[in-house]
């Protein structure tokens, strides 16, 4: 299928955009920086602090990275679920499945606290995973109605986090506080390390689900008609899942769970480019980068010097946002 | 086109999609029941019955949405079981009942979809696929509502793009699921003429589920009465189309008189208020 005309400058604009965010939010902090010295300083040119390159590359510049990077692996997670359930409000974080994630990722700092850190994004996978599965076939009875599927999901969600409260009740209190920080949704102090876990999941997973467009474009039509149009169903199905689930789990798995990026970034993105998925996907991957960028710039910003997790500043805009979808999709 | 012509035998040879003792069942009940039927190329094919009797339902066994719990349906000569899901989808195409677009979807969005089983990852869109996509759009006099999202149509325009959809999926096979039904009478016949002159003119089988009778005479070369998962009867609308039929298959007192317009069968209901003589 051909892309949409305004995709391409849609996507340089919102590139800009993030560009600028990240510049601007290493620049910002205690220590402020200007932003021609930021880019010199990234760009390896020599500037006449030293101070600069390690307060710049060891401090802000991976977290800004994890940042967008994460806003993009949860944008295209929720992206692939929403055309995949056809339900503009199933979301990874909406239904349970970076819930599920969280629990797991949790109980591996708690129970297991000599483990590497790039054993997180397997265990997020696993958990993401096992709470998909049950709440797919907890939802499903010939066909997910939209309703169902959210209700299911957001018990799943209860569920874990109760789970995840009690291994934070009982666990090793060094090992609690690690996960606490974790768990808030925060891009604070991560490391090259973090970003070096999660790239491979994204640069493995984000082709595919481009790859996949097409495909989720037949599946939004139904069942019937998708398979009607030569669609193998069942195996796209799973390996579409197999693909937010992956995407979202590694992002949690990093910065703990920020959320309705996953809601909101798709929603956006189809109001710039229409909802056929091969633009979409990649609008959509941007557009969450933007935000989780945003945020957390936002969130080190409002109330200097407290420091906001960039999941509660996600939250506040993204749970009004998620009330103003329920009750336009009220009578559906 | 005579009864004799379409002779059970003759047709089995000329059919493009046939049904051996088939059985199909959801779950565990049974909707149809060892049915054998013939559809003959390059004629309308209509169902007609009653709600419940298993139209939808064998629809979606002939284009392979359902499998089978007994017996076999043919398309051509292969087993449809025996084909890949995109195999069949390049012979025949599918239009169920009321299908619903995603939010914001333009006409020429959703009618380009019907080419997906002729791509493949590498090939993403090819001349092919604009041509074919260009010609549903002009065929079903969708061109200039093309970049109108379907929200935004009428629903007699909306189904126009759902047919140009599965022309462009340039299959010799259409099957449709009541393609008229939340539609008012003028854009029923429409639509209706519109697959007629698919028929005519390009030569599709067109195989549809209709709920009104007369116009199922009108447009049907074959029509189809099902009855409890059953063919009550089958053949031309002047042979199926009888008193005693409706009265068995819908229960229903009718007398049936030649259509003044089209000279095919029409079905003219007696209802309990004529036969009693009240109001």
């Amino acid at each position: 299928m051909r892309i949409d005309r305004r995709v391409p400058i849609v996507l340089l604009s919102l590139a800009l955009s993030i560009l600028i965010v990240m510049v601007v939010s290493i620049g910002y902090g205690e220590y402020p920086i200007p932003p021609l010295t930021v880019i010199q300083t990234v760009l390896g040119l020599p500037t006449d602090n030293l101070d600069y390159v390690f307060v710049i590359h060891t401090l802000r510049l991976p977290r800004v990275i994890t940042a967008c990077m994460v806003g993009m692996g949860l944008a295209v997670a929720g992206t692939v679920m929403q055309g995949l359930f056809r339900n503009p409000l199933a979301a990874p974080d909406i239904i349970g499945i970076d819930a599920g994630a969280s629990l797991a990722a949790v109980s591996i700092i708690v129970l297991f606290p000599s483990l590497p850190i790039s054993l997180l994004p397997l265990a997020a996978f696993a958990g993401a995973f096992l709470a998909a599965l049950l709440i797919y076939s907890l939802s499903w009875n010939n066909g997910s109605s939209p309703i169902r599927l959210i209700l299911v999901g957001v018990g799943i969600g209860m569920i874990t986090s109760a789970l995840t409260t009690l291994m934070i009740t009982f666990g090793n209190i060094y090992d609690v506080s690690q996960a606490l920080v974790w768990l808030a949704g925060s891009v604070y102090g991560r490391s090259w390390e973090h970003i070096t876990a999660l790239v491979p999941w994204l640069v493995i997973f984000l082709p595919l689900s481009l790859l996949l467009a097409r495909d989720l474009n037949t599946l939004n039509l139904g069942d019937d008609l998708a398979r009607g149009l030569g669609n193998p169903v069942e195996w796209q199905r799973g390996l579409l899942l197999i693909t937010c689930v992956a995407l979202a789990g590694s992002s949690v798995a990093t910065a703990g769970t920020i959320g309705f990026v996953g809601l909101m970034a798709p929603h956006v993105a189809r109001q710039l480019v229409g909802t056929t998925h091969e633009g979409l996907i990649p609008t959509s991957a941007l557009v969450g980068g933007l935000i989780v960028s945003l945020a957390d710039l936002l969130g080190r910003s409002l109330f200097a010097p407290i420091e906001l997790p960039c999941g509660i500043v996600t939250a506040a805009v993204g749970a009004p946002y998620f009330l103003y979808l329920l009750y336009r999709n009220r009578n559906q | 086109m005579d009864a004799e012509q379409l002779g059970v035998t003759e047709l089995d040879e000329r059919s493009v999609l046939t049904t051996r003792r088939l059985t199909l069942a959801y779950d565990q009940s049974l909707i149809i029941e060892d049915l054998n039927l013939a559809i003959p190329a390059g004629k309308i094919t209509v169902l007609v019955g009653p709600n419940g009797c298993g139209k939808s339902t064998l629809l979606r066994g002939l284009a392979r949405l359902l499998k089978p719990k007994h017996g076999v349906v043919y398309l051509d000569r292969d087993s449809i079981a025996s084909l890949s899901t995109r195999e069949v989808a390049k012979q025949l195409g599918i239009l169920p009942q009321s299908p619903i677009a995603p939010e914001g979807l333009t006409v020429r969005e959703l009618v380009a979809q019907g080419r997906y089983p002729h791509q493949g990852w590498i090939q993403q869109w090819s001349q092919d696929d604009e041509r074919f996509t260009q010609e549903a759009l002009a065929v079903t006099g969708m061109t200039e509502l093309a970049d109108r999202s379907l929200d935004s149509l009428s629903g007699g325009q909306r189904q126009r793009a759902w047919i140009a959809m599965t022309l462009a999926q340039n299959t010799e096979i259409l099957l449709l699921d009541e393609p008229t039904t939340f539609l008012d009478l003028a854009h029923q016949i429409e639509v209706l003429d519109l697959l007629c002159e698919l028929n005519q003119t390009m030569g599709r089988t067109i195989v549809m589920v209709l709920h009104d009778l007369n116009q199922a005479c009108r447009y049907a070369d074959y029509l189809v009465a099902l009855h409890q998962g059953q063919i009550f009867t089958n053949g031309t609308p002047k042979d199926v189309m009888t008193e005693a039929m409706v009265r068995s298959v819908f229960g229903l007192e009718s007398r049936v008189i030649p259509d003044p317009v089209a000279g095919t069968p029409m079905c003219v209901p007696i209802s309990r208020r004529i036969r009693e003589r009240r109001c």
